[in-house]
């Protein structure tokens, strides 16, 4: 008898299966039908005289000096955004760690919660937005609207770092007179700093990628120049310019990778 | 180390002071040109006519534009940005596919014993790690606004840039899944004389599939975000949307374009969630 | 500082009554030894004693002043004037030895100071003074997870000691520590009540120890007090049905299985 209803419940779990995966492949073919999306249409557009030039273009790149300097001065702007952007971020969640975990009380975790979780739901790019109205095209932009994302970010994992690391040593000292802030300070931070230090230039490196995108909406960097390039219609310097971006990319995950394998190193 | 000041009591320096105060002064002579490059004026923050703008335009999002016909543009835009990640998502399968299994080293004859096609077909790797590389170091963004100048505005540039960039990212994903697994029945077929296809579909695909399509459905749940995303430089979808509106300094309609986004964030989260629930 | 215990009882959030109906009072200047089995509730006695715990029934007074009835400005300042010596000191691996010694002052430092001396150590001296007390002087700018346990207990003391409470707590201060060392610590936590006329209360493992150095002995048995008397009045059959459930032989520095 129990054989028969192995079979049955099998049976059963693989018509599951099977009702997924057919309607996935319904949705999708419906998503190209609703976005009235032509297959042979692509083709013909490649037919089309202007496309091939434009994309020849992007292979002769402008590597004249002049140029090339002020690439270079993207490249420096956007690492100083991101690298600002995530340091501030860092000082203000170390701030925000605290009522995050409950040390001032539920109201106040509630609260910091909250303000997190809105600070990191909102995309960079809405930010950057919204602080290109509140102080102008720029750099400065791009370095606000990061901050307060990450701090969002940063806000909840510092948190939840502090939820979970005991608290024998900040109770000892509060038994002691000391204040909440000292007590932070002196017993807890000790032990908890590599772990927000990890989390920190993981963050700073997605920051990287992040500050060279926020520059379509003229927040600085190295997407500025590119938004910039490709509305005067200078393809061969809009191609540096995404040449630059691609090594800038390569170089710090190549870098990120041979510090996490050193750390890794080290603690083993 | 104990010296003696000159009343006789004894005196005690800190062996780390030195090296904090030079690790002090190296992060000023660093952090100082980068505050310069990032115009870091907070003082801006105070500038009273870009405060005025940003007031009027953010008091506007209090009571968020609820009208029949602007709710229904969202609505359509929101199915648009559902569609341009499905259909880019597939379209980065198509390309994730042969690429990942190019690269996989579990798939590799060469590495069994040497062939007659050892240095083409390394060379072919190459290529597609270059290839690879090339597709997802390019942030989706740049693609987009790069396919909005061929395609024009709309969502062909959209799906055209997730498939690109997903496909990349997918590529490298499969890849790793490929390597990771247990790769000794794929070995014994190569060895045995199949195809790599064959391999792929009879070695390894069996122990692997479940792991490959848990990733690609989280990757759907990223695509939705990345359609929004390209959205902002014409791509169609509830990104465009809200980029019209924000130029046109209507807080109302933004403040519920991003209702409507964080709602359907959740929702792909939670679609997302069920669906890789089911296949384990 | 003198206390006052009436009535308190504690017991833990599964229901073990770990202290039933304890009653004593101590005067300023008064070095107590409490000794029992291990699980008698002598730690118990000592956290309630330092406001780490609330008493479930009956109350505590410190100087006359009822820790959990004053505002939280009155109780931060009444825990500014008691130390506890822990068994194993709350001190983060990664911090420096003068840095863990100077956090004995943060109930008595205002914020801004604090935090300086985070960076740069305001009060080398004083530290040291007390490291020094404890013949560990040189060990001042030490990682504290570069030291033995005896050491580290040390710097647990040294931090208490820096403090300069009116109320020395100590729970088992000497647990890792051979006889020589023990006796320089025991006798440095004596010289604060002669010196200063605080109070000293230390639960002890090793009943040689207590008898030797205190002239008052509390017997905890069960969470209850057993005896409460001076050294010369303690005999061998009140100790040997105070640890009735432990072995044969006493606790003692010498037979200790460290």
């Amino acid at each position: 008898m129990s054989t028969l209803t192995d079979l049955k419940i099998a049976r059963q779990f693989c018509i599951k299966c099977l009702v997924i995966f057919f309607t996935i492949i319904g949705l999708t073919i419906w998503s190209f039908t609703f976005l009235g999306l032509n297959p042979i249409r692509f083709f013909s557009f490649f037919a089309d005289s202007n496309i091939a030039p434009f994309i020849a273009r992007f292979f002769s790149p402008d590597l004249s000096t002049p140029y090339l300097l002020r690439i270079g001065n993207g490249i420096l702007e956007t690492l100083s955004i991101s690298a600002i952007a995530t340091l501030l971020a860092s000082i203000i969640s170390i701030g925000l760690a605290l009522p995050t975990a409950g040390r001032f009380g539920p109201t106040a975790k509630s609260i910091t919660r909250f303000l997190c979780n809105f600070l990191r739901s909102v995309p960079e790019l809405v930010w950057a937005t919204i602080m290109v109205l509140a102080v102008g095209l720029g750099p400065f932009a791009g370095t606000l609207a990061l901050t307060l994302h990450t701090a969002g970010v940063l806000g909840r994992l510092f948190g939840e770092t502090l939820e979970n690391h005991p608290t024998a040593n900040n109770t000892a000292l509060v038994n002691s007179g000391s204040g909440r802030v000292a007590a932070f300070l002196y017993g807890t931070l000790p032990g908890i700093y590599p772990q927000l230090l990890s989390y920190s230039l993981y963050r700073w490196e997605m920051n990287i990628r992040m500050a060279t995108i926020l520059g379509f909406v003229g927040a600085g960097g190295l997407g500025q120049m590119l938004f910039y390039e490709l509305s005067l219609l200078r393809e061969p310097k809009a191609s540096t310019v995404i040449i630059a971006m691609l090594l800038l990319v390569m170089v710090v995950d190549a870098i990120s990778n041979k510090l996490r394998a050193a750390q890794l190193h080290s603690m083993g | 180390m104990k010296h003696h000041s000159s009343s006789g009591r004894p005196y005690i320096s800190d062996p780390a002071a030195s090296s904090r105060l030079t690790l002090l002064a190296v992060s000023l002579v660093i952090l100082w040109p980068m505050l310069e490059l990032a115009q870091f004026q907070p003082w801006l923050l105070l500038n009273t006519e870009n405060i005025e703008v940003l007031g009027n335009f953010l008091v506007q999002f209090i009571p968020p534009n609820t009208e029949a016909d602007f709710l229904r543009i969202v609505l359509v835009a929101t199915i648009e940005t559902l569609a341009m990640a499905t259909a880019g998502i597939a379209l980065a399968i198509l390309i994730a596919v042969p690429l990942g299994l190019t690269i996989s080293h579990s798939l590799s004859i060469s590495r069994i014993g040497p062939g007659s096609n050892y240095l083409l077909s390394k060379f072919i790797r190459y290529i597609a790690r270059f290839l690879m590389l090339f597709l997802r170091g390019i942030p989706e963004i740049v693609w987009a606004l790069l396919l909005v100048r061929i395609f024009g505005l709309g969502p062909t540039a959209g799906v055209l840039a997730i498939a690109i960039t997903y496909g990349g990212m997918l590529s490298k994903v499969y890849s790793e899944i490929l390597e990771s697994g247990n790769t000794l029945p794929a070995r014994a077929l190569l060895v045995a004389g199949s195809g790599r296809l064959a391999a792929f579909l009879y070695g390894l695909l069996p122990s692997t599939a479940q792991e490959l399509a848990s990733y690609t459905v989280y990757r759907w749940e990223c695509a939705v975000r990345a359609s929004v995303v390209a959205g902002f430089v014409g791509a169609g979808g509830l990104g465009q949307l809200m980029d019209q509106s924000m130029k046109m300094l209507n807080g109302g309609e933004v403040s519920t374009i991003l209702v409507v986004f964080f709602i359907l964030v959740l929702l792909a989260d939670n679609i997302s969630l069920l669906i890789r629930k089911q296949l384990e | 500082m003198g206390c006052i215990v009436q009535n308190i009882s504690f017991n833990h959030a599964n229901g073990n009554k770990a202290l039933k109906n304890i009653s004593l009072s101590v005067n300023s200047g008064e070095s107590i030894a409490i000794i029992g089995a291990s699980g008698s509730g002598k730690t118990t006695l000592l956290n309630l004693l330092s406001t780490a715990l609330k008493p479930t029934t009956g109350f505590i007074e410190h100087n006359g002043s009822n820790p959990w009835l004053v505002s939280k400005k009155a109780l931060k300042q009444i825990r500014a004037t008691i130390g506890t010596v822990h068994q194993s000191p709350p001190i983060p691996s990664q911090q420096r030895v003068v840095t863990a010694i100077l956090a004995g002052r943060l109930g008595q430092w205002s914020l801004l100071k604090s935090v300086i001396s985070l960076i740069y150590p305001l009060d080398i001296l004083g530290t040291h003074t007390c490291l020094e007390r404890l013949q560990l002087g040189d060990r001042l700018f030490e990682r504290c997870d570069r030291l033995s346990g005896g050491q580290l207990q040390r710097v647990g003391v040294a931090r208490v000691l820096y403090q300069a409470p009116q109320l020395l707590l100590a729970d088992e201060p000497v647990s890792a520590m051979d006889p020589v060392l023990s006796d320089l610590v025991i006798s440095q936590l004596i010289h604060e009540t002669v010196s200063r006329n605080a109070t000293l209360i230390a639960s002890l493992h090793a009943v040689d120890i207590a008898l030797l150095w205190f002239p008052r002995i509390i017997g905890i048995k069960n969470g209850e007090i057993a005896f409460d008397l001076p050294p010369a009045a303690v005999t061998e059959s009140m100790l040997k049905e105070l640890y009735a459930s432990e072995m044969d032989n006493l606790p003692m520095q010498s037979n200790r299985a460290v």
